[in-house]
C-alpha cells in the first residue's frame, strides 16, 4: 500500500518538475522561436544560471563583477534580463559582456579562423545558481554536523539519537571502509578532509536530484569538481613523504637509462598530474551525464509532441516518465557512489603519499 | 564547450565555501565526533571484555559451588551408608549373641534335665532294689520258717529240673 | 566550398559520435569483466566480499575515468565543430 503511494508520489513529482522546468526553460530561451531544440535546452539546464526557476517563478540572484581591479555590484540579475544593458554590461546566454551605448556587446575584433566576433568580459563573481547550491550544501553540512557533534557531547558514551544515529553509520563507513584500509596507520590526519569531501559531494549530488527547487547541478559543474580535486591534489603533494617523491623522480627498480633520460620522470609526472584531472572529470561527467539523461527522457515528450502532435507527446510521456523514474533511482545510487569513489580515490592518493615503503621491492 | 570551461567566479566561491566548511567542521565538529566515536567504541570494547571476564568468573564460581555441593552430597551419602552398615552390624551382632545365649541356655537346661532325670532314675532303681530285697527277705524268711514247705519247694524245683 | 565545410563538419560530428561509442564499448567491456570477476570471487569467498566490493568499485572507477577521457575528447570535437 505504502509502496504504491510512494510510486504515485514519485510519478507526480517527476511529471510536475519536468513540465514546470521545461516551461521556464522555454520561456527563458528569449521566446524568439517556438521551436524546441532539445540539445540547447538540456545544456542550458545543466549549465550555471544567474537566476533560479521554481516553477514559473524566477528568483533573480545578485551579480558581482570584478572589472579591472574594481568591484561592481552586487546588483540584481533582473536588471540584465531580456537582453537589457545595465551599468554598461549586458548578459547573453548567462555570460556577462561589456555593452556599448546601444546595449549590444562590445566587439574587440574577429577570430582569425572562424571569423566570429571576440567580446571582452569582466570577471564574473556572481552568486549564481551553483553558488547558491554550494552555500545551501555548506549551511546544511554545518547545521547537520554541529547537531551531530552536540549529540556526541550531550550523550557521551551513549547510544546515538536522531540525526546523530542517521549520520553515524556514514561517518564510521568513511573511517572504516575508506580511510583505514587505503591510508593505513596515519589515517586520522586525513579524516576531517575525507569526511568533509564525502558529505559535501553527497549532499550536493542529492541537492541536484531534488525536483522543484530549480535543478541545481553543483557537482556536475566542472569548476566545483575541479576545486575538490585540486584540494585533494594539494593535500597529496604536501603530505608526500620522501619515498613518494623518490618514486616519482627516481623510481626504484627501473633501468637507469630510463630514469636518466627523464622518460620515467615524465611518465610518473603525467600520472601525478592526471590524477586530479581524472578525479574532476569523473565527478563532473557522472553527475552531468545523469542530469542530461533524465532531461533527455523528458525532452522526448516534447520532441514527439512537435513531431506527432499532442497524442504523440502523451503516448511517449508514459514511457519517458517511467524511464525518468528509473534514472532517478540510479542517480540516487550514483550520488552516493560518486561521493564514495571520490573519497576513496582521494584516500588512496593520500595513502600512496604517506606510505612507508619496505625497501627494496 | 562552456560545459568544460570552469568559471572563475564559481571556482572562487567554491574554494571559499568548501575551505570554510572544512576548517570550521574540522575545528568544531569532526575532532569531537571522531574522538567521541573512538571513546565509545573503546568503552564498548572494555565493557564487553569485562562482561566476558565476569561471565568467566561466574562460571568458575558456579563450578566451585557445584563441586562443593557434590562433595557434601557424597559425604552425606557416605555417612548415611556407614550408619546403615553400623546398624545392620549391630543388629546382626545382637541377633547372633541372642541366639548363642539361647542355645547355651537351652543346652544347659537340657543337661540339667538329663542329670535330674538320671538321678531320679537311679534313685528309683535303688529304691526298687531295696524294696525287692526286703520283699525277698520277707518271703524267704516266711518260706524258711516252714519245713514242709521247704521240702515241697525243693521237690518242685527238682522235678522241674528233671523234666527238663 | 560551402558544401565541403558542411560535409567536413558532419564528418567531425560523426567521428565524435563514433568515438564516444567506442569509448563506451571499451568501458562497458572493462567494467563488465570487473563486475563478473568480482561476483565470481565473492561467490567463491563470501567472507571477503567487502574487500572485493571496494576494490571492484575502485577498478571500475579507474576504467570509467579512462572512458571519460575519450568521451570528453569527443565532446570537444563535437562542440568545436
Amino acid at each position: 500500500m505504502n509502496n504504491t503511494k510512494a510510486t504515485f508520489l514519485a510519478l507526480a513529482l517527476v511529471i510536475l518538475t519536468s513540465f514546470s522546468s521545461f516551461a521556464s526553460g522555454g520561456h527563458d530561451n528569449h521566446g524568439e522561436a517556438e521551436k524546441f531544440v532539445p540539445g540547447d535546452v538540456i545544456i542550458h539546464h545543466v549549465l550555471d544560471n544567474h537566476e533560479i526557476h521554481i516553477g514559473n517563478f524566477h528568483i533573480p540572484l545578485p551579480i558581482i563583477l570584478w572589472d579591472n581591479g574594481k568591484l561592481v555590484g552586487p546588483f540584481s540579475s533582473s536588471n540584465l534580463s531580456h537582453g537589457n544593458s545595465y551599468l554598461g554590461y549586458v548578459m547573453d546566454h548567462e555570460k556577462i559582456y561589456y555593452a556599448d551605448e546601444t546595449g549590444s556587446k562590445v566587439i574587440l575584433g574577429y577570430d582569425e579562423k572562424t571569423k566570429e566576433p571576440i567580446h571582452s568580459k569582466p570577471l564574473d563573481f556572481s552568486i549564481t545558481k551553483s553558488v547558491v547550491g554550494i552555500f545551501i550544501t555548506s549551511i546544511l553540512m554545518l547545521l547537520m554536523f554541529f547537531a551531530v557533534s552536540k549529540g556526541y557531547k550531550k550523550r557521551a558514551g551513549q547510544a546515538p539519537k536522531g540525526i546523530q544515529s542517521a549520520l553515524e553509520p556514514l561517518i564510521v563507513f568513511v573511517r572504516d571502509e575508506v580511510a583505514k584500509p587505503s591510508i593505513g596507520k596515519k589515517y586520522e590526519k586525513f579524516m576531517p578532509y575525507l569526511l568533509t569531501v564525502f558529505f559535501f559531494i553527497w549532499i550536493a549530488n542529492l541537492l541536484g536530484l531534488i525536483p522543484f527547487i530549480g535543478g541545481f547541478n553543483v557537482t556536475g559543474n566542472i569548476a566545483v569538481a575541479l576545486v575538490l580535486a585540486f584540494i585533494t591534489f594539494l593535500i597529496t603533494a604536501f603530505s608526500g613523504n620522501k619515498d613518494y617523491w623518490l618514486h616519482i623522480f627516481w623510481t626504484p627498480g627501473v633501468p637507469v637509462w630510463l630514469k636518466a633520460t627523464g622518460l620515467m620522470i615524465l611518465i610518473e609526472f603525467i600520472g601525478f598530474v592526471s590524477k586530479p584531472i581524472v578525479l574532476t572529470l569523473r565527478l563532473f561527467a557522472n553527475i552531468t551525464a545523469g542530469h542530461i539523461i533524465i532531461l533527455s527522457f523528458v525532452s522526448l515528450i516534447f520532441i514527439f509532441n512537435n513531431m506527432y502532435g499532442a497524442g504523440g507527446g502523451f503516448g511517449v510521456s508514459l514511457v519517458s516518465v517511467i524511464f525518468s523514474i528509473f534514472m532517478f533511482c540510479i542517480e540516487l545510487l550514483v550520488a552516493f557512489l560518486q561521493a564514495y569513489v571520490f573519497t576513496l580515490l582521494s584516500a588512496l592518493y593520500f595513502g600512496s603519499a604517506v606510505e612507508e615503503h619496505a625497501h627494496e621491492h | 564547450m562552456e560545459l568544460l570551461t570552469p568559471n572563475i567566479g564559481l571556482v572562487f566561491w567554491m574554494s571559499l565555501a568548501f575551505l570554510v566548511v572544512l576548517f570550521v567542521l574540522r575545528k568544531f565538529a569532526w575532532s569531537g565526533i571522531i574522538s567521541a566515536l573512538k571513546e565509545r567504541e573503546d568503552f564498548i570494547e572494555r565493557s564487553l571484555k569485562s562482561a566476558e571476564e565476569a561471565k568467566a568468573l561466574m562460571s568458575s564460581l558456579k563450578a566451585e559451588n557445584e563441586n562443593l555441593l557434590a562433595e557434601a552430597r557424597a559425604e552425606r551419602e557416605a555417612i548415611l551408608k556407614e550408619a546403615k552398615e553400623m546398624k545392620e552390624k549391630i543388629l546382626a551382632d545382637a541377633k547372633l549373641t541372642a541366639s548363642e545365649e539361647g542355645n547355651r541356655m537351652i543346652a544347659a537346661a537340657r543337661g540339667e534335665i538329663e542329670k535330674e532325670k538320671n538321678q531320679a532314675l537311679s534313685d528309683i532303681k535303688k529304691q526298687v532294689g531295696e524294696i525287692s530285697l526286703e520283699i525277698a527277705e520277707r518271703v524267704i524268711k516266711k518260706e524258711l520258717s516252714d519245713k514242709g514247705a521247704q521240702e515241697a519247694l525243693v521237690e518242685k524245683h527238682l522235678s522241674a529240673a528233671q523234666s527238663n | 566550398m560551402e558544401l565541403l565545410t558542411i560535409l567536413l563538419d558532419g564528418i567531425a560530428q560523426m567521428g565524435a559520435g563514433i568515438g564516444a561509442g567506442i569509448a563506451v564499448i571499451g568501458a562497458g567491456l572493462g567494467i563488465g569483466r570487473i563486475g563478473g570477476s568480482a561476483l565470481e570471487s565473492m561467490a567463491r569467498q563470501p567472507e571477503v566480499s567487502g574487500d572485493i566490493r571496494a576494490n571492484m568499485i575502485v577498478a571500475a572507477a579507474l576504467v570509467e575515468g579512462a572512458a571519460f577521457f575519450g568521451i570528453i575528447v569527443c565532446l570537444l570535437i563535437a562542440l568545436a565543430g
